[in-house]
């Protein structure tokens, strides 16, 4: 009976095809380590603030009179709106933590060098849309942070010469952050940008089955059809798109191998998220802030103003720089060098594990950087932090140009032919 | 790898110590599992706070399902402003008298412990101190030139601090070593300084609870998710193993 469906169903899409070609039968390497579960992570954490996301516009009202009321309402009234709320709330900074980790993998292991260039452009793409969509759903509460973070960041494109506060005027739709603002934001936030976050998901996740996953030792597992005697192919069936160009070393099928120790990845990932949902939603006031528990008051200014924490890192550079317009190109420049990082990394050992130790200086180096930079765009700008911060921007865009100079003629540890070996 | 996550952790702690902090605060005793302290609370708050400060997103039969009060005895004694049990508590001060009152709408207090903290709004109502050069005749060192009168004085009785002189004039509250107001009342309140904290406890205590009334049923249904997936994981931990016991 099944059976029959299932062909029914195969003579007209190609269902259990597509199936074997990216899931049941995908030659993944077989040496996946902790950092290989933060990309089925962070798509756990999409479906989470979709889900949880639709249920909340059952209930909220988009407007300025009764947006800040509305979501009281679903704290207060709607049967257990304080958990899809909270749900929501925690998934979008777990969202930027998992997406963090994701690329800090990709930066390790040289995940985004050839020919997985495009693979990670679609990611930063993700990265991009994925801030616009945090930056839009805060302003949603309609609290007093909301509002004055918005005003904020909105002013930046005011720097732009020219157009720059006509451009302004056109994003929020009218003189001030006001209900026209808060509308405009609620449609981006639960229609426009979530389509285009899905329809990148779906473009990275295919660009990656084409060229296949990379792995911590940064080897290839597709060998050269004919290379490999047949006792040493990783004894699976894989899909004939790969066997028939490829030789297979040293992978298993994504599922069952995969699917399995993700459920693991996911039920420990929950235990922290279920974590801080139950017991501590405020995040200590980084998740929600403070300010954010009163309504949005164009009259009174919260004493210190502070993005979320995901966008401290780019708040601290844009802060360090006198100038507001040579700030926000700053800023944008640090999201550009990550666009560029394929290009400005000319080496051709992807993994940490066999680069210089220039190499894993500069990256720490780089790390340490964007932490510090996180924590400082949460903090009051003082002369000594804004000291640190302009250190740590040096580092961060000095990364990226050390890289590309040392990386040219880099001393690299040889590489093994085989991951097993 | 290591030495990274190593570095970062080390970093953190001299990054928040650059931050520094606000003003010192007295640690609020509640404890919001104390329906009698909540009831207490409720009174406390409808009698002394109500009449000019909303608590507009929560409902009347909301705290009185949460905290134990009978329907009939919550619309009897705690709601003065004829409104139905399923209404939202708004009081019957409007913003034009306020306005006049005040000089502005005195603020929603539902969601003040979590916008202003606990710790803050119970060392706020510890702090009222006589100042003849206010309008209400008393100010408070969380917030400067307060604009509301000492409600709860007839219950404390009048508190007066003292002060120091500088060099050029100024005068300031003496505070204790933690940076905390010292006051004395004269006695003409109906409470004991004792009495007082634990009345004010109880403001707090209360106000905490329209701040998430749901706090608690969070936190009760925490404790069983996090067992589930802890014996969840287990399993999911040895069904990997077992799958892949062939291939390491």
């Amino acid at each position: 009976m099944l059976t029959n469906l299932v062909n029914w169903i195969d003579k007209r899409i190609p269902m259990t095809d597509t199936f074997n070609k990216h899931v049941g039968q995908y030659p993944a390497p077989v040496n996946f380590n902790f950092w290989y579960f933060f990309g089925s992570l962070a798509m756990l954490v999409l479906v989470n603030q979709i889900l949880t996301g639709i249920w909340l516009t059952m209930n909220y009202t988009p407007s300025g009179e009764e947006a800040f009321r509305s979501v009281e309402y679903i704290m207060r009234d709607v049967e257990y709106g304080w958990l899809l709320r909270y749900m929501h709330s925690t998934g979008a900074s777990a969202f930027f933590v998992v997406v963090y980790l994701h690329m800090l993998r990709g930066m390790m292991y040289g995940s985004y060098q050839k020919p997985r260039e495009l693979l990670w452009l679609f990611g930063m793409f993700i990265f991009l849309v994925l801030m616009a969509e945090g930056f839009m759903g805060y302003l949603l509460p309609w609290g007093n942070m909301s509002f004055w973070g918005a005003q904020v960041i909105i002013s930046l494109f005011g720097a732009i010469p020219v157009i720059g506060d006509d451009l302004t005027l056109w994003i929020r739709g009218d003189y001030v952050i006001s209900g026209a603002t808060l509308n405009r934001f609620f449609a981006l936030h639960v229609i426009a940008l979530p389509l285009v976050l899905v329809i990148l998901v779906f473009l990275h996740i295919v660009a990656l089955h084409e060229v296949g996953s990379n792995n911590p030792e940064g080897i290839e597992i597709k060998k050269p059809k004919g290379s490999i005697p047949e006792g040493e192919k990783a004894p699976f069936k894989f899909h004939k798109m790969f066997t028939d160009k490829y030789d297979i070393v040293d992978a298993v099928p994504f599922h069952p191998y995969y699917s399995v120790k993700d459920i693991m990845g996911v039920i420990g990932f929950l235990f922290f998220f279920c974590f801080v949902i139950f017991f501590a939603p405020e995040g200590g006031g980084y998740f929600l802030e403070k300010p954010n528990f009163e309504p949005a008051n164009a009259l009174k200014t919260p004493e210190h103003i502070a993005p979320v924490w995901y966008f401290g890192p780019f708040y601290t550079i844009l802060r360090v720089v006198p100038d507001k317009l040579l700030g926000a190109g700053a800023m944008f420049g640090a999201i550009v060098m990550l666009f560029l990082l394929p290009w400005f990394d000319r080496g051709t050992v992807k993994s940490i594990r066999y680069r210089s130790l220039a190499h894993k200086i500069n990256l720490i180096q780089f790390c340490v950087c964007f932490v510090v930079l996180g924590a400082l765009g949460t903090m009051a700008s003082t002369p000594v932090a804004n000291f640190i911060g302009t250190v740590a921007s040096f580092g961060y865009f000095g990364f990226f140009i050390a890289l590309w100079v040392y990386s040219k003629n880099e001393k690299t540890k040889p590489l093994p032919e085989r991951i097993s070996h | 790898m290591k030495k990274l996550l190593i570095a970062l952790v080390t970093l953190l702690p001299a990054l928040a110590l650059a931050s520094g902090g606000g003003a010192s605060l007295l640690k609020a005793p509640i404890d919001p599992t104390d329906q009698a302290s909540l009831q207490s609370g409720a009174k406390l708050f409808m009698n002394y706070c109500f009449g000019c400060h909303d608590t507009q997103y929560q409902r009347y039969n909301r705290v009185a399902k949460d905290l134990g009060i009978p329907d009939d005895l919550m619309k009897e004694n705690l709601i003065f402003t004829g409104a139905k049990i399923g209404e939202l508590m708004l009081n019957s001060t409007t913003d034009k008298q306020a306005a006049k009152w005040f000089g502005q709408t005195p603020p929603d207090l539902t969601l003040i412990t979590r916008s202003r903290g606990t710790d803050w709004v119970y060392t706020y109502l510890k702090s009222f101190y006589v100042d003849a050069e206010r309008p209400f005749g008393v100010n408070n060192p969380l917030l400067p030139g307060v604009g509301m009168p000492h409600v709860l004085q007839s219950l404390q009785g009048v508190p007066t601090a003292t002060f120091t002189t500088d060099d050029k004039g100024t005068k300031h509250v003496v505070t204790d070593e933690h940076g905390i107001i010292i006051t004395e009342t004269d006695g003409s309140g109906e409470l004991s300084d004792d009495e007082f904290d634990v009345a004010v406890t109880d403001i707090v205590n209360f106000l905490v609870y329209s701040g998430e009334p749901s706090k608690l049923e969070r936190q009760s249904l925490g404790y069983w998710v996090l067992g589930f997936l802890a014996i969840f994981f287990v399993l999911a931990y040895f069904l990997k193993k077992e799958y892949w016991r062939d291939v390491h």
